[in-house]
């Protein structure tokens, strides 16, 4: 499969998030997060279409910040939601959390009470229901990606903006970094991508970060899911806590 | 004594409040401990499941009216996730076990309700120290800790079958004397059983038919060669 030189190549049954690599880390917000993600569409008789390569990644600033100043940079703003979702939030620190949280436990009950967890899709429906019903009287100021493995339909992503906008994409992203990184994967991204490519241009998009946004986050964490379930990949740090000198 | 049990909140003249006694009657009449009621041939029985699971770490069994076994299953399924997301901690099984109680322990005190006509075995393990802790709640909202116990029709035969046999077993042992102590009482044998074992690591998990009739047979086996030994003719002894 030639890579296109066009800006929007075709999409590939693959999926991948990230955001980072390609979008700056917020400097106005604390903990923007960008994610991006290729949908892979599991009916697609492509030809390059092969197995191993059903996957979602998603990548995250890890700064969290106040102001000016950088309360600590290995915050982990993914997080796994079961054990086959991810949900990316970036925005308001508080409400972040806060909201993550409770849709996590909301997900856990939903499986105690019914033997069988939430569709990827169903979650994603579920946040955007409790953000849009929390909308006109107190809004969470959180941007989620969320990116899921079904077994029935494969991997998938969803953008939910914090006005609770809800969007099936291929790949996305939140934040001023998104200017960059949503440019990065129109150029270098095409279905049937392989983990190891896709890794490669969240890199890509960090670097680009990195180099081209002026408060740009020091580190960076990538988390991907399959069929093996959710989980970290790697860190990309290039600010580490310093060690505490002993007396 | 018939103008003493209509509301609940009062107290007969020699101290009983009779519908929560009478709610204890329901619990006996319900099937023991983990008993199916022989289910109707069209029936799935996998609808009925009498143990379920309210965390990855807590499960229940009930004896009693259905119905309101749902309500109190959902209220502590609930309120695991609620502890969860307010103190980042998993329930302890005492902790669920007492919330319970206390909602069983309401309806015996407010006006226009009936108590809850179910006792609860409550099992589990605590998230941190991992040691297996048993409970049980009755419709009064009592609770206490178990070696081993039995609730339900005929719950007295098998706890009395417990104090007897009862040895700090686990694994395949613990499941085996449970599925004895409810054959004792259990009219039709293995196949109206329903068994689940709660491990540690793995959460719940709900014997299949099969290993439940295996562990039948086993224990037939024990006991028929137990009264064979009984049986034998005694060697004649010299004088």
């Amino acid at each position: 499969m030639k890579e296109n030189d066009f800006p929007a190549p075709p999409i590939p049954p693959c999926s991948t998030g990230e955001g980072l690599p390609c979008a700056p880390i917020s400097w106005a917000n604390s903990g923007d997060a960008w994610s991006w993600r290729v949908g892979t569409r599991i009916n697609n008789a492509a030809g390059f279409y092969s197995d191993g390569n059903d996957f979602a990644v998603v990548a995250a600033d890890t700064s969290a910040v106040h102001s000016i100043l950088v309360h600590k940079s290995n915050e982990d703003k993914i997080m796994i939601l079961d054990s086959h979702k991810l949900i990316a939030a970036s925005g308001e620190s508080g409400d972040r959390v806060q909201f993550t949280e409770y849709i996590q436990k909301n997900v856990a009950l939903y499986q105690f009470r019914n033997g069988i967890p939430l569709t990827t899709a169903a979650a994603a429906n579920f946040t955007r229901g409790e953000l849009a019903t929390a909308l006109r009287k107190n809004p969470y100021f959180v941007n989620i990606l969320l990116a899921g493995y079904d077994k029935e339909t494969g991997p998938s992503l969803y953008y939910i903006d914090y006005i609770a906008t809800l969007h099936k994409v291929d790949k996305g992203a939140f934040g001023y970094g998104s200017y960059f990184s949503l440019a990065m994967m129109d150029r270098h991204y095409h279905s049937g991508m392989t983990v190891e490519e896709a890794i490669d241009l969240v890199d890509k998009c960090i670097m680009e970060i990195r180099s081209r946004l002026v408060v740009a986050p020091p580190n960076f964490v990538i988390k991907i899911v399959d069929k093996d379930g959710a989980r970290e990949y790697a860190w990309r740090e290039s600010v580490k806590d310093a060690a505490v000198a002993s007396a | 004594m018939a103008r003493y049990d209509r509301a609940i909140t009062v107290f007969s003249p020699d101290g009983h409040l009779f519908q929560v006694e009478y709610a204890l009657e329901a619990v006996r009449k319900g099937n023991a401990g983990v008993e199916k009621k022989s289910a109707a041939k069209l029936q799935d029985s996998r609808s009925v499941r009498k143990i379920v699971s309210l965390d990855d770490h807590v499960a229940l069994a009930c004896a009693g009216l259905k119905a309101d076994a749902r309500i109190l299953i959902n209220r502590a399924r609930i309120e695991c996730q609620s502890h969860r997301l307010t103190v980042e901690d998993p329930v302890t099984v005492e902790y669920i076990t007492r919330y319970i109680a206390g909602l069983q322990q309401k309806y015996t005190q407010s006006s226009g309700v009936r108590p809850f006509g179910l006792s609860t075995l409550f099992l589990g393990f605590d998230p941190y120290t991992g040691v297996p802790s048993l409970y049980q709640t009755d419709p009064s909202g009592t609770f206490s800790a178990w070696k081993a116990n039995a609730t339900g029709r005929n719950s007295n035969s098998m706890r009395e079958f417990l104090e007897k046999n009862y040895k700090e077993t686990s694994g395949q042992e613990t499941v085996k004397l449970a599925i004895h102590a409810l054959l004792e009482v259990v009219e039709s044998g293995g196949k109206n059983i329903e068994v689940a074992v709660m491990t540690k690591d793995d959460g719940l998990r709900q014997l299949e038919e099969a290993e439940i009739d295996a562990i039948v047979a086993e224990i037939e086996a024990e006991k028929a060669a137990a009264e064979a030994a009984k049986n034998a003719p005694v060697a004649p002894k010299e004088t």
